[in-house]
């Protein structure tokens, strides 16, 4: 009976050993290569670029591993801000500096950009708000009570919005103006399903445009450039990780990379990168 | 810990306040799971109990079927839903997708096949005896089946707490066809997921709360079912 127990001991003590051993090893490969996490936007995330640029960030620095986790700008700071993440590619520009003047992050450096849009819907009411000037459009769409859907959600494209509907002095709230609390992606789905206008980056408007009824309302406005900047949080727990991609990204090398995606399908850049002359 | 502990705070303070944004959010939800459910039972009653009591061939698949309602995942009722009420889908011309009636519609077919499979297990639970035996006695068919109906009530009435309880705890399905859109489709659910990506945590915790609390009644109901149960029934079948 005693030898039973001590027999069943040993092969209990074998099994612990066996599963510390299992644990160790899991643990050792799942701690390297080391994680970076990039917190950014879900419009740069929807257009794909991640999909496309990471693999060569992976190849050049093969000691790290990206995790990108795609929230609105506001979100993505705020996870830098508390150390949930270690670097921030994101385009909100005052919220960017408040951030580090807050002193949550240094070395903010210009990435790239693209530009947005104001969409509505491909139809003749939709022609009737084309301007060239984007406050004038917005002017249109409420005094013709045309629905507008907001991301609502504190994202870059969020924040753009309000300043601009700020700078038309009106104040949107009306049952017209919809607050939709998603991502750019949902948002776009949302305003084609329902024939109603919205504020997009070109570059998400332009992956899903195909399936979208929706139409390009103004564009090339200097109000609607959209300026992305990469930051590293001063609270990183991967600091030297987040300082290695924050520098590549910037890169003659990935410079070029962001230039060339989606040429090769939308004919045009998504972004353009600006990091060199920043 | 702080930020939890402030939250909390906040989110009580919020709650007792009757903050405008957060009883909307409340009431909304209320209306849309409330509907579906109700709208569920109309079906899945006279589907579990039919399934229950009749026997014909394939009902072991239908059987299957219905159980598998119980474990549905709502995303793919969302999908289906939204797909269905796009504006290219077949049911396009209605207009439903992002409004509560989308909602409505995802959660009724979230809720039908937990309440039939929920009716059905009901119904095989009381003894077939007492149908013959109230025939025997001379009731009609349909006062036959309704006396079974009343023996088996009390599951009925725990069905109906435990649709409730997974449709209103659901958001899969909401998000998608609903939208989440402020005042409209923005439901408890819908509402925590977005105010969480805010960092707005007290009024994500305030919903929650409300959420747990919903969720505890409609189990406390069930568990009180569950519990006079067996008491009740021991008469009829003594």
């Amino acid at each position: 009976m005693d030898r039973g127990i001590g027999r069943c001991a040993v092969a209990l003590g074998r099994l612990a050993g066996l599963m510390a051993a299992g644990a160790l090893i899991l643990w050792s490969c799942a701690s390297r290569p080391r994680e970076i996490v990039l917190a950014s936007t879900t419009s740069t995330e929807d257009s794909g670029l991640f999909e496309y640029l990471l693999p060569y960030f992976h190849e050049a620095h093969r000691d790290y591993r990206i995790r990108v986790i795609a929230v609105g700008s506001g979100e993505a700071l705020r996870l830098a801000a508390v150390g949930d993440a270690d670097v921030a590619l994101v385009h909100s520009p005052e919220a960017e500096e408040e951030f580090v003047a807050a002193g949550h992050g240094t070395a903010r450096r210009r990435v790239m950009f693209n530009d947005f849009i104001l969409v509505g819907p491909d139809s003749e009411a939709g022609a009737a708000c084309a301007q060239p000037n984007v406050a004038a459009a917005l002017e249109c769409i409420a005094r013709l009570r045309a629905q507008f859907i907001s991301r609502g959600d504190d994202s870059g494209t969020h924040a753009r919005e309000r300043l601009l509907w700020e700078a038309t002095g009106l104040k949107p709230e009306d049952d017209w103006y919809l607050e939709a609390g998603q991502g750019m992606g949902a948002v776009l789905m949302m305003a084609s399903e329902k024939g109603a206008y919205t504020l997009t980056d070109r570059g998400t408007y332009l992956s899903l445009h195909d399936r979208l009824e929706l139409r390009i309302i103004v564009q090339g406005d200097p109000a609607l450039r959209n300026q992305y900047s990469v930051i590293v949080s001063s609270h990183a727990e991967n600091a030297a990780g987040a300082q290695a991609f924050a520098g590549w990204i910037t890169s003659e090398a990935a410079q070029q990379l962001i230039g060339d995606f989606g040429v090769e399908t939308y004919g045009r850049p998504l972004f353009v990168p600006n990091a060199a002359n920043g | 810990m702080q930020i939890i502990i402030d939250a909390m705070g906040e989110a009580f303070r919020l709650l007792v306040g009757g903050d405008p944004y957060l009883w909307r959010i409340i009431v909304r939800s209320l209306q849309v799971s409330g509907l579906a459910v109700l709208l569920g039972l109309v079906v899945g009653i006279p589907l579990g109990t039919w399934l229950g009591l009749a026997r014909f061939p394939g009902r072991g698949l239908a059987v299957a079927l219905v159980n598998t309602g119980l474990a549905l995942p709502p995303v793919v009722v969302g999908l289906f839903a939204y797909v269905f009420l796009s504006r290219q889908g077949p049911l396009g011309a209605l207009g439903w997708l992002y409004t509560p009636n989308a909602m409505v519609s995802a959660q009724f077919l979230l809720a039908a096949p937990y309440v039939a499979a929920i009716t059905l297990a009901a119904v095989q639970s009381v003894p077939a005896g007492l149908r013959l035996q109230a025939r025997a006695l001379g009731a009609g068919r349909w006062r036959a089946l309704l006396l079974h109906l009343r023996e088996a009530r009390l599951s009925l009435m725990a069905a109906v707490a435990a649709g409730f309880g997974a449709v209103i705890s659901e958001v899969g399905a909401v998000m998608m066809v609903g939208g989440n859109v402020a005042g409209e489709t923005r439901v408890i659910t819908t509402a925590i997921v977005l105010e969480t990506r805010r960092g707005r945590f007290a009024t994500a915790m305030a919903l929650g709360i409300i959420l747990l609390i919903i969720a505890f009644a409609a189990n406390a109901f069930i568990t009180r079912m569950q519990q006079a149960g067996p008491r009740r029934r021991r008469p009829l079948t003594s």
